[in-house]
């Protein structure tokens, strides 16, 4: 069986329809990220408690909330979950936000909450699974180390690329991680899903596989170019994603088969983690044939318009 | 390729597998799970348990050291009527020592110069001088709060009697500990355990008030800077007060040598406490020369009990004031085991119950063997023989990547399972890299050795670029995440490593392998 044998798509003309796509997923994103849903963070980076109550019957969410206000507990957000593959939701989880901007208040609200159900709740039995209390200073802390690693990481591939290929590359392949990323995070906003640790972790895991793409297709463009250097530029690229689009649609495809088990089986702790990937890989794939590949060609092009040698510094020949 | 060379390294390959097996499983015993849970490490989210993570707040060490250096000060200078005191509660490593007069500067100077004070740049001011302690010194005391600290937690945590609790220093220097205690159901007792600082001071009273206000009014809005607003209740059930104590204590949390749970006459549960000799001494002559005034109990910076000094004391008291029986026991407890030299606050507070661990390895679990299973039939159909080689380097990975765990004592966390189908993914995704070369130079004509040889040559470049990328980022995300971000960075650094020998090697010498058995020319299966 093969697919894509001899794939002769002009990927280069489309660019057009490609930037138009691009910039409609990234500023509805920015937008809601300014105006709508914002940045939907999570327990981990804005602080507050999380807890998560396991009932032995599918619970009265309205009851739920009726205890809590009779017990005195205010601002307290109550949602309810789905179980394994959407199966029955037992589980509810209730969010309270931070009770102060010190740390000294930090265990308020646990026991509150506990109370509470066990005054007002009596339809079934239930157990506290999971408890969550996060400071503002622990907050913080968590917000600038994700940060930092997103940073980091980022620079640290664009040095590797730049070592490895030329700084163009390693420039055109950042950019289209950071295109990822924003539509990523564009995508939580848009849906409102928070971002906790774990979602973090699946952005970086995905700016990793983006990268991926990437870097195969500059792969085969590098080698490409060193075997024929009087042929045009945007031929040798659209050349070179046709020659691995077989193995960037299977790759790609079989990564997102095993990311959308994770979606399916992998319950509501991983739902954000495998929501991010599902996104990521979709759009990291994207991205490396319509944004970073195309950047090459239009770097070149804006080189020659000012005069300088139209050589794409591409062909080192590190290899 | 000669055929020795071939078996040779077939019989690396093997070897691999089997150290990974004995990786995975150790030395077989008490059946197949037992052997696995044994060797392989689950997060706290797995497993449930109690994640912490704490602040020391060093800043009070440096303060109560300044403050013992000031009270020292003053008997030593009493005599040239100079008076040593902290101005700045903002910087409360400063001393100033003020009315020194001209005939006693010399003196003054020696006494500052003394090795007493050799943790302190001094500086003359106008009319005195400026003691400001040096930073190694605060580092030092510092660094050594927060040891002592983790050696409390630690002996306390250990009284519980759990296995295999964390107990470490977090962040970088940002003087936080990290507790982790796994598999622990009773998940309260262990937290109000830790988070009784239990910090028993004694302190003269100068001052109470009703309440806060009304303490602000009387002073003026400035407390003084040796003295300090504690709130507390006037003995068991009364009405809640506020105290105005003189800073330094009279006797500190080093200075207690035994705590035990009573009862008071009324058979209310209490504590009874010990001094050390030397505080015993101490606190003999402080209650013998005070008689008549009044001195307060301290706990964790709230105040337990405030009595009148009736006769003098020497190295026993009690203290009573509402505790249950169980709470008299867990406090003197922390008490024996130790006060912490200075109090701690939560900074992260997560506990995860033992059966939603349970659920999520199980859901986990079911997720990457759909995962995997999905991905090698596909293989299989889209490549035929050479779906083999990827469907054995797979189930390769997989096994190499658990040993890694096994041997490494990494913990396998949640996101971890998550880095383990990511793991599948791109390792998938390098044997695809390789096949589509090969189609692609069979296609140009080659021969199955050459398409073979080509193949691997052209797909190795690109499988090291993308992978020491990833592992970049995997290693940065090592060292700036935490826990389960870790978790996850250490399997995919470890899956990747799996995977370029699989995807490259094992893969590769299957290949020859074939060619070896195969006639001259013979069709490959790809």
């Amino acid at each position: 069986m093969e697919l894509f044998r001899s794939a002769n798509i002009d990927w280069l003309g489309k660019k057009w329809i490609f930037l138009g796509f691009s910039l409609i997923f990234s500023v509805s994103g920015v937008l809601s990220m300014l105006f709508w849903h914002h940045v939907p963070l999570g327990v981990d980076f804005k602080g507050g408690t999380q807890i998560t109550v396991h009932f032995d019957t599918v619970p009265n969410e309205d009851h739920i909330r009726a205890s809590l206000d009779k017990a005195g507990v205010h601002g307290a957000t109550v949602q309810q979950v789905s179980g394994p593959a959407g199966a029955v939701a037992d589980d509810v989880i209730v969010k309270l936000p931070l009770s102060s901007a010190s740390d000294t208040a930090h265990d308020q609200g646990r026991s509150e909450v506990e109370q509470a159900l066990q005054a007002g709740y009596h339809d079934s039995g239930f157990t506290v699974q999971q408890v969550d209390i996060v400071g503002p200073t622990a907050g913080r802390q968590l917000t600038k180390q994700a940060g930092f690693a997103v940073l980091y990481s980022l620079i640290g591939m664009l040095v590797y690329l730049w070592f490895r290929f030329e700084l163009i590359y390693g420039v055109a392949a950042v950019v289209a991680v950071f295109h990822d990323t924003l539509i990523t995070i564009g995508f939580f906003s848009l849906t409102n899903q928070e971002i906790t640790l774990t979602v973090i972790a699946a952005i970086l895991t995905l700016v990793g596989y983006s990268m991926n793409d990437t870097i195969v297709v500059f792969d085969r463009i590098r080698e490409n170019l060193a075997l024929n250097r009087r042929e045009k530029l945007s031929d040798v690229v659209n050349r070179s994603i046709n020659q691995t689009l077989s193995r960037t649609v299977i790759a790609s495809g079989l990564t997102f088969l095993t990311v959308l088990c994770l979606y399916v089986f992998g319950g509501e702790v991983l739902h954000g983690f495998s929501f991010a990937l599902v996104v990521g890989i979709l759009i990291g794939t994207y991205s490396s044939i319509a944004v970073a590949a195309p950047m090459l060609v239009a770097y070149q092009d804006w080189r020659t318009k000012r005069g300088k040698q139209a050589s794409l510094p591409a062909a080192r020949g590190r290899r | 390729m000669g055929s020795n060379k071939l078996a040779g390294r077939i019989g690396f390959i093997v070897a691999v597998l089997v150290i990974f097996v004995y990786g995975i499983f150790g030395i077989p015993h008490g059946g197949f799970k037992q052997s696995l849970t044994d060797r392989i490490h689950l997060g706290l989210d797995l497993r449930g348990g109690i994640h912490l993570v704490l602040q020391v707040h060093v800043a009070e060490a440096i303060n109560t050291a300044t403050d013992r250096d000031v009270q020292s000060l003053n008997t030593a200078l009493a005599t040239a009527g100079a008076t040593a005191t902290k101005l700045d509660p903002l910087h409360p490593e400063v001393i100033t020592v003020t009315g020194v007069s001209a005939t006693q500067q010399s003196g003054v100077h020696d006494i500052l110069n003394g090795s007493a004070y050799s943790g302190y740049d001094v500086s003359s001011a106008t009319g005195g001088y400026t003691l400001t302690m040096k930073q190694a010194a605060i580092r030092d005391l510092e660094s050594r709060t927060l040891e002592q600290s983790i050696e409390t937690i630690r002996e306390r945590v250990d009284k519980l009697g759990v296995s295999e609790p964390v107990i470490e220093q977090y962040g970088l220097g940002d003087n936080q500990i990290l507790v982790e205690i796994p598999g622990v159901s009773n998940a309260d007792r262990v937290e109000s355990i830790i988070q009784s600082t239990a910090k028993l001071e004694i302190h003269a009273v100068v001052n109470s008030y009703s309440d806060m206000q009304s303490a602000m009014t009387a002073l003026n809005g400035v407390v003084p800077p040796d003295q300090v607003l504690m709130k507390g209740s006037n003995g068991a059930g009364g009405a809640d007060e506020v105290y105005l104590l003189k800073r330094l204590a009279i006797v500190e949390g080093t200075d207690f040598r035994d705590a035990q749970p009573s009862t008071d006459e009324n058979g209310r549960p209490d504590i009874t406490f010990n001094l050390t000799t030397e505080a015993g001494d101490r606190f003999y002559k402080y209650t013998d020369d005070n008689k008549g005034s009044m001195m307060a109990i301290v706990l964790d910076n709230q105040v337990r009990e405030a009595a009148t000094i009736q006769s003098a004391i020497r190295d026993q008291g009690r203290i009573t004031g509402g505790f249950s029986q169980d709470q008299a026991q867990d406090l003197s407890l922390m008490l024996r085991t130790g006060s912490l030299p200075a109090s701690i606050s939560y900074l992260e507070t997560r506990t995860v119950g033992p059966s939603l661990g349970a659920e999520s390895i199980h859901q986990g679990v079911v997720a990457a063997i759909a995962g995997m299973l999905a991905v090698m039939v596909f293989m299989l159909i889209y490549y035929r023989g050479a779906g083999i080689n990827a469907d054995i380097a797979l189930f390769l990975n997989l096994v190499i990547l658990l040993g890694f765990m096994g041997f490494s004592s990494a913990v396998l966390t949640l996101p971890g399972i998550a880095g383990v189908i990511l793991t599948i993914g791109m390792g998938v995704d390098s044997n695809v890299l390789i096949f589509e070369r090969i189609r692609e130079e069979l296609h140009l004509g080659k021969t199955a050795a050459a398409a073979i040889q080509d193949g691997f040559g052209h797909a190795w470049i690109t499988i090291l670029d993308t992978h020491v990328t990833t592992v970049v980022s995997a290693g940065i995300l090592f060292i700036f995440g935490t826990g389960p971000v870790q978790g996850f960075a250490v399997t995919l650094v470890f899956g990747l490593l799996a995977n370029i020998f699989t995807a490259v090697f094992v893969s590769r010498t299957i290949f020859d392998y074939l060619l070896s058995k195969k006639a001259r020319g013979a069709a490959l299966s790809i």
